[in-house]
């Protein structure tokens, strides 16, 4: 058997090399991912901007945009460290959240 | 993978939402009947590991990123219904409080990841291993269940992506969601997660399928399940 301990130590080293997920795409100066381009960008590739898309790109303000906690001019350092708290963030909420569902569905005692 | 609002069309968003919340439902029923207490702490970890490896953005040529899911190895290891919600509840919380996926695209984005991906990943894993137990053929089951699971998943969102210029063009020609066809969306998705992601994806599902075939045997659904089955 694994304990239990063993496996949530290795999520806590992902989660601690997780910056590494900012740090190494910065090096080879790659953009974001295919087809996840905020109006901005895709403006810039198309030259016009798709009129419901830039409606609807709005539509929802999220807490922490990008894992990142700063605005645009609050560096890469900051960025690192939000980036890795970001996941400390989601963690907590993920284990709250599946306790609550469990709590729901499941009522028995096996 | 995670497409972000302003790309789907009402049109394809909201059937992807009842696609989904048709998985969600079943995947709590079924839960609810196999589930025990022991099982949560698992099931915590599971839906925190897809969120944690989801951080690790992979740059390749071109100049995109894009990273390895887990859905693959969490559906071997607990089954593919529980990787159902545990994969949905990390994705349903990038998008609402991160902004990584859109709130109208969360059916959609769980349906690629956390639907297609795991049922994929999960029937390449028993199909490749047939009913043996030999090591080399368990790692390469392994292998090409994130491989296949995470490719597929990519040709889907291709197609989410590539049917939008076809279904929702304004007066002047213009696309109104994502604009670009078919012939660009599903070859770009496919092949950065064919040469690139995917093998990723493949390397992950193998080493912790190794990880816990050697530490856990009893504990993996996927051959649990099987030799119950005989």
């Amino acid at each position: 058997m694994i304990p239990k301990k063993k496996l949530w130590i290795g999520l806590f080293i992902m989660l601690i090399l997780s910056p590494l997920g900012i740090i190494i795409p910065k090096i080879f100066n790659a953009q974001g991912p295919w087809g996840e381009w905020k109006p901005e960008e895709l403006t810039r590739h198309l030259g016009y901007i798709p009129e419901k898309l830039l409606k609807l790109a709005g539509i929802w303000k999220p807490l922490f945009p990008d894992y990142s906690f700063g605005d645009i001019d609050s560096g890469f350092a900051s960025h690192i460290i939000s980036y890795a708290l970001s996941g400390v963030i989601g963690i907590i909420l993920i284990i709250l959240i599946i306790y609550i569902i469990s709590r729901l569905i499941i009522n028995n005692e096996k | 993978m995670h497409i972000p609002d302003g790309y789907l069309s009402p049109q394809t968003y909201v059937p992807l939402y009842l696609v989904s919340f048709v998985f969600w439902s079943t995947a709590l029923k079924k839960m609810k009947k196999n589930l025990s207490i022991k099982h949560i702490p698992y099931l915590a970890m599971a839906s925190a590991f897809s969120f944690l490896i989801m951080m690790f953005n992979i740059p390749i040529p071109g100049g995109t990123t894009g990273h390895a899911v887990g859905s693959g190895i969490i559906a071997i290891l607990l089954g593919p219904w529980t990787a159902v919600i545990a994969v949905s509840v990390s994705l349903i919380i990038q998008a609402i409080v991160f902004g990584d996926g859109g709130i109208t695209a969360i059916g959609a984005n769980c349906f690629n990841m956390a639907v297609v991906m795991p049922f994929i990943s999960y029937w390449v894993f028993n199909i490749v291993r047939g009913r043996s137990l030999d090591a080399k053929r368990l790692s390469i089951s392994a292998f090409l269940s994130g491989y296949i699971g995470l490719t597929l998943a990519a040709l889907i969102t291709g197609v989410e992506f590539g049917i939008q210029p076809l279904i929702a063009t304004g007066v002047d020609g213009r696309a109104l969601y994502s604009p670009y066809p078919m012939s660009v969306a599903l070859p770009a998705m496919v092949f950065e997660h064919m040469l690139f992601f995917g093998v990723i994806e493949g390397i992950v599902t193998f080493l912790l399928f190794k990880y816990f075939a050697k530490h856990e045997y009893d504990m993996i659904y996927a051959l649990s399940k099987r030799e119950a089955n005989k």
